[in-house]
C-alpha cells in the first residue's frame, strides 16, 4: 500500500509537472500550428452556449479558489474564521462547481450526440472530457460529503503541495484523507500530465495581451531602409509575428 | 506624410458575366481541402441578393466593421466585448449561414446492384459523410433564383420605397448584376483589430492582409469582425483562413489566380500609394465624406513631394514606377470611375468597383403610347406589348433618372447611400459610350457626344483612354505588378540568410488538426 501511495502521491505529481513543463515548451515551439482552442462553434452554436459558458466560467472561479487555497492558505483560513464568510465562500464555490459540472455534462452530451461535432472529435477529446467530468464530479461530491473543504484544503492539503514544491514530500495528511479526496488529487495531477498532449493547451495561450496591444498590426518583412544602406550590418534576425 | 504602397484592385462590373471562373481558379489552388470546402475566398454574388454567407451585409446580425463614435471609431465586435464573448460568440455565422459542403456518391451509379429503379447519386455531407438534403450552396441565388427568399431580403434595399423595391422584381423589369468579391485587403482592417492572438497582420511592403497559421488559436473573432465575411474558419484544423491575394504568385510577378483566369477581363491590379498617417482620421470621418476622404489619402505617384516621401520610406523605384503605371490609380483617381464596396464599414477597403451601367441603361415604361415609340431611333428595341424598353440616347441623362435599377440601391452598395457619387460615375460611363458611339458608328452627333463629355468633365482623350483600358487592355495593361525584389529576400516572409544551403521553404509541418 505504501509503495502505491508513494507512486500516486509523490511520483505521479513530479512526473506530471516534468512532462507538463517539457511538453508545453516543446509543443509551443515545435508544433505551434497544433495549438488551437479547436472551437466547434462554427458547426453548432446553440447547444455550445449552454455547455461552453457555464463550463468555462465555473472552471475559472474553481481554478482561482484552488490556487488561492494552495498559495495563500493562511489568508484563506483567516477569512474562514468567521462562519458567515466561510458559508459565503463555500456556497459561492459550490455554485460555480455545479456550473462547471453542468457545462462539462452539456459539452459531453453535445459531443456524443451531434453528428457534426462527432466528425471533429478525436479520441483525445473524449479522454480529456471524461477525465475532466469525473474530476469535477468528484470535486462536487467532496464539497457535499466532506464539508468545509476550503478550510481543510488550506490547513492539510496545502502543506502537502508545498512539501512537493520544497522537494521534501510529506504524504501523511493525504494518506489519512478519504479515498475520494485522494482520487481528486491524483486526477488533478493527471490533468496536468496530459495537458500538453491535448486541446487544453489553449488555456496557456489565453489572449490577455490583446487588451494591451494596438488595434492594427503591420509587419515589415525586411527593413528596406537599413538594407539599402551599405553602412548597416547584415541582419540575420527576421521579424517575428508572435 | 507616411507613404506606403498597397497592391490594390479594380473590378469593372459592367464586364462581369457571372461565369464563376475566378471562384473555381481560386478554389482549385487554395481551398480544395478538408475543412475549407465551404470557403470561397473569391465568390461571385448576384445582386440583389443576400450573398454569401447569407445576409453578410447586415451588421445588426454579424457586428462587422467599425462604427463612428463622436470623433473616433469603435470596433463593432469590441475588444473587451470580444474577450467576454470568447467562450461563445453570439455574432458568429455558422456553417448553415454559408452552406453544408457536399459531394455525390457517384460510385453508386456504377456499383449499385441491378434493380427496378435507376440508381441515383445521393448527396453526401462532406462534414459527417452521411446522406443529406442540400439546402444551400455558395451561389444558391445565382441569377435571381429563389428571389422571394434571397433577393427580397437584400439589406441594400433599405431606403428604397416599397414600390421601387417591388418594381425591381417584376418579371418584365427584372434587372441584376454580378458582384465578384475577394478580401479587400483594407487599410483599416477590422479582422486585424479583432484578433485576440494578434495572428492577423498587414504586410508593410504590399499591404496584403494575412493570418499567421502558427499564431491563430481559433478565437474566431475575425469571422465576426470582418464586415465582408472574408475571413473563414476552418472547422477541421481549427484555424482561420482568408484570401492571401495569391502572394506567392504576386511575388513571382504573376497575377492572382482569380484575376489571371477572369474571362470577362474585368479585373485590374496595381499599386496605390497612400498616406498611412491619415488612416485613422479618414476612417472616422463623416458618413457623407466617406468616399471622398478615402480617395483623398490615395496620393498622386507623379507628385514629386509624394515620390520624395515614398523614397524616404524605402519604397523601391520599381514600385514607384508600377504606381505610376497603375491601372487602378487611373480608374480610381484620374478618371474617378471606381468606388469602394460599403465604405460605411470604415475599414477603408482597397478593392474598388466600377459601378454597372448595363442594368441602368434601359428604362422600362409601361406604355401603349404609339407617340412614344415613334420618338425612338432605329436601334432602340421595341417590345411589341405594353412594355417599352427605351435604350435611346435622345435625352442625354434621361435613362439614368428613370432606370431599371434605382440609383439608391447602387449607392447603398458603393457609396454609403450617397447617390451623387454613383450618378456622376454612371454618367461618365454613359458619356464614354456616347463618345465612342459617335466615333465608331456615327449616329450620335458630335455636338451631343461633346456635350455629354463636357458635362462629366472628361476630355475626348480621357474618354478614349477609358475605352482603351476597359475594352482593349492587354494582360500587362491590366496587371501592373511591382517586382518583389527577391534579390533582397528569397521570399517576403523568409530571409535569404536563413535559407542559404537549404532546400525549399514554407510550412514544414503538415497542417493537421492538433489533439
Amino acid at each position: 500500500m505504501s509503495a502505491l501511495h508513494n507512486f500516486l502521491f509523490i511520483a505521479v505529481p513530479y512526473m506530471a509537472v516534468a512532462v507538463f513543463l517539457v511538453g508545453v515548451v516543446y509543443r509551443y515551439r515545435v508544433a505551434p500550428f497544433t495549438v488551437s482552442s479547436l472551437s466547434s462553434q462554427f458547426l453548432e452554436t446553440k447547444d455550445l452556449f449552454w455547455g461552453s459558458v457555464p463550463f468555462h466560467v465555473g472552471m475559472i472561479v474553481i481554478l482561482i479558489l484552488h490556487l488561492a487555497a494552495f498559495l495563500f492558505p493562511q489568508t484563506l483560513l483567516a477569512w474562514n474564521s468567521y462562519p458567515v464568510r466561510l458559508l459565503i465562500l463555500e456556497i459561492t464555490g459550490f455554485a460555480f462547481g455545479l456550473s462547471f459540472l453542468f457545462g462539462s455534462m452539456a459539452l459531453l452530451i453535445r459531443r456524443v450526440t451531434n453528428p457534426r461535432i462527432r466528425a471533429v472529435t478525436t479520441w483525445m477529446d473524449v479522454a480529456v472530457e471524461l477525465l475532466l467530468f469525473f474530476q469535477i464530479l468528484f470535486g462536487c461530491m467532496i464539497a457535499v460529503g466532506y464539508r468545509w473543504g476550503s478550510s481543510w484544503f488550506a490547513s492539510d492539503l496545502s502543506p502537502y503541495l508545498w512539501s512537493l514544491v520544497k522537494l521534501d514530500p510529506h504524504t501523511d495528511a493525504l494518506k489519512a484523507m478519504p479515498l475520494m479526496v485522494q482520487a481528486h488529487v491524483v486526477g488533478a495531477f493527471l490533468v496536468v500530465l496530459i495537458l500538453p498532449f491535448t486541446r487544453l493547451m489553449h488555456l496557456l495561450v489565453a489572449p490577455f495581451h490583446y487588451l494591451l496591444r494596438p488595434f492594427q498590426l503591420v509587419i515589415w518583412n525586411w527593413d528596406r531602409k537599413a538594407m539599402n544602406d551599405p553602412g548597416s550590418p547584415w541582419n540575420k534576425h527576421k521579424p517575428r509575428n508572435t | 506624410m507616411d507613404i506606403r504602397s498597397q497592391i490594390s484592385m479594380v473590378f469593372h462590373l459592367d464586364k462581369c458575366i457571372g461565369c464563376h471562373t475566378c471562384s473555381i481558379a481560386c478554389k482549385n489552388i487554395w481551398t480544395d481541402r478538408k475543412g475549407a470546402e465551404y470557403m470561397w475566398w473569391n465568390n461571385v454574388e448576384t445582386k440583389p441578393g443576400t450573398g454569401y454567407p447569407s445576409k453578410w451585409e447586415d451588421q445588426n446580425i454579424y457586428k462587422g466593421g467599425w462604427e463612428k463614435q463622436k470623433n473616433t471609431i469603435k470596433l463593432r465586435a469590441g475588444k473587451g466585448k470580444g474577450l467576454l464573448n470568447i467562450f461563445h460568440n453570439p455574432h458568429m455565422p455558422t456553417i448553415d449561414d454559408y452552406y453544408e459542403p457536399f459531394t455525390y456518391k457517384y460510385l453508386d451509379l456504377i456499383k449499385s446492384p441491378a434493380g427496378d429503379m435507376q440508381p441515383t447519386a445521393r448527396p453526401i455531407s462532406l462534414i459527417t459523410g452521411k446522406p443529406m438534403d442540400i439546402k444551400m450552396g455558395p451561389n444558391w441565388d445565382d441569377d435571381l433564383s429563389g428571389t422571394p427568399d434571397f433577393a427580397r431580403q437584400d439589406p441594400n434595399l433599405k431606403g428604397l420605397t416599397a414600390a421601387e423595391a417591388e418594381a425591381m422584381f417584376q418579371l418584365e423589369k427584372m434587372a441584376l448584376f454580378y458582384l465578384p468579391r475577394i478580401c479587400n485587403h483594407c487599410l483599416n482592417p477590422a479582422c486585424v483589430a479583432a484578433c485576440p492572438s494578434g495572428a492577423i497582420y498587414k504586410r508593410g511592403e504590399d499591404g496584403v492582409v494575412l493570418i499567421n497559421q502558427d499564431v491563430c488559436r481559433a478565437w474566431r473573432m475575425c469571422v465576426t469582425a470582418c464586415p465582408y465575411k472574408k475571413s473563414y474558419y476552418n472547422w477541421n484544423n481549427g484555424k482561420s483562413e482568408k484570401c492571401i491575394l495569391c502572394y506567392p504568385r504576386i511575388e513571382a510577378g504573376l497575377a492572382p489566380a482569380c484575376m489571371h483566369s477572369c474571362v470577362g477581363r474585368i479585373r485590374y491590379l496595381g499599386v496605390l500609394l497612400y498616406d498611412a498617417d491619415r488612416i485613422h482620421e479618414t476612417a472616422s470621418c463623416q458618413e457623407t465624406d466617406l468616399v471622398n476622404t478615402q480617395l483623398s489619402i490615395i496620393m498622386d505617384p507623379h507628385d514629386l513631394e509624394v515620390i520624395r516621401a515614398a523614397k524616404a520610406n524605402g519604397i523601391a523605384d520599381s514600385t514607384l514606377k508600377a504606381a505610376q503605371d497603375s491601372p487602378v490609380y487611373r480608374f480610381v483617381k484620374t478618371w474617378g470611375l471606381a468606388l469602394p464596396l460599403h465604405p460605411e464599414y470604415r475599414t477603408l477597403p482597397m478593392l474598388f468597383y466600377v459601378p454597372p451601367l448595363l442594368p441602368v441603361m434601359a428604362s422600362v415604361t409601361q406604355s401603349g403610347d404609339e407617340e412614344q415609340k415613334k420618338k425612338l431611333n432605329k436601334i432602340s428595341k421595341v417590345w411589341d406589348d405594353k412594355w417599352l424598353y427605351d435604350t435611346s440616347m435622345e435625352n442625354i441623362w434621361g435613362t439614368i433618372d428613370e432606370m431599371r435599377f434605382p440609383l439608391k440601391y447602387l449607392a447603398n452598395l458603393f457609396s454609403a447611400g450617397d447617390e451623387a457619387q454613383v450618378k456622376i460615375r454612371v454618367k461618365k460611363l454613359m458619356a464614354v459610350r456616347m463618345h465612342r458611339r459617335h466615333v465608331t458608328v456615327g449616329d450620335i452627333p458630335e455636338k451631343k457626344a461633346a456635350e455629354a463629355l463636357g458635362e462629366t468633365g472628361l476630355t475626348p482623350e480621357a474618354a478614349d483612354a477609358i475605352y482603351g483600358l476597359t475594352s482593349l487592355a492587354k494582360f500587362d495593361d491590366r496587371f501592373v505588378i511591382p517586382p518583389a525584389h527577391r534579390e533582397q529576400a528569397l521570399e517576403l516572409l523568409e530571409d535569404t540568410g536563413d535559407l542559404k544551403g537549404k532546400a525549399g521553404f514554407g510550412t514544414k509541418q503538415p497542417p493537421e488538426r492538433g489533439l
